[in-house]
């Protein structure tokens, strides 16, 4: 990603109620980068705060000490959200049950990492600096 | 952003104003297990002024449905933009819920 620009780099306190704000930061941006608007409405402000809504709650355990950074590059190809949080880490591969089949529906929970998986290209996660889930959306 | 209710006829209207995530979802189900308690038995939660909702607010969705039905009770929700739309359809939730395009078929459903 010879021709990557950081588009932007913020980090928030282990609160939820800082997730709006960088959502409104992160669909500005897209917009400023020529990303298809539905891409922006939809993909990035559901993924995203389903990424930092994690490392706020089960990343940093909302202990108000810790902080969420949360950081974008853009290039021709892609535009990749970093969120890195001070926790150990979870198994993306790990098995999980399927939030849309029939018996699952009426379950609560279990369908933020589907929304992530189901609305970008590519999600991972590894450890630099902490632990961090890469959202990867292409351009097309 | 927060939640207003009003009644029409038989029916408690909610308006979500903005988005419904992790951090106002509890608020959301509180206010409408309220007026479940004073023997309310339908609800439309119209999302006209919402933008996106989260994994816990959908989830917030199906659990209140879950109660309401348990009290013999409907909830029906009206006014999703293409992108909730679409949030609905991936997560299979359009099968759970009766959908209205506008308030008004919405209260005439019930």
């Amino acid at each position: 990603m010879s021709d990557a620009k950081v588009a932007f780099d913020v980090e928030i306190p282990s609160d939820v109620k800082y997730i709006e704000g960088v959502i409104e930061l992160a669909t500005r941006k897209c917009r400023e980068l020529s990303i298809p608007p539905r891409k922006c409405s939809l993909n990035v402000r559901v993924a995203l705060a389903e990424a930092i809504s994690n490392a706020i709650i089960r990343g940093n355990g909302e202990a108000a000490q810790k902080h969420v950074r949360v950081r974008a590059v853009a290039s021709d190809k892609a535009v990749v959200f970093d969120v890195t949080d001070e926790g150990e880490g979870f198994d993306l591969h790990a098995a999980r049950p399927d939030p849309t089949a029939p018996e699952n529906l009426m379950l609560e929970d279990g369908r933020g990492l589907f929304l992530m998986e189901r609305l970008m290209d590519r999600v991972e996660r590894f450890h630099s600096d902490g632990n961090v889930v890469r959202l990867t959306l292409n351009r097309e | 952003m927060s939640f207003s209710i009003s009644k029409q006829g038989e029916v408690v209207v909610v308006d979500v104003e903005g988005q419904l995530i992790v951090g106002n979802r509890q608020e959301l189900k509180q206010k409408v297990l309220d007026e479940l308690e004073k023997g309310e038995k339908k609800f439309l939660i119209d999302f006209s002024q919402t933008g996106y909702i989260d994994s816990s607010g959908l989830g917030v969705l199906v659990s209140l449905s879950k109660k309401i039905r348990e009290q013999g009770g409907e909830l029906r929700l009206a006014n999703l933009n293409d992108d909730l739309q679409t949030l609905f359809e991936l997560t299979k939730l359009d099968t759970l819920f009766q959908i209205s395009d506008t308030r008004e078929r919405a209260l005439e459903s019930f």
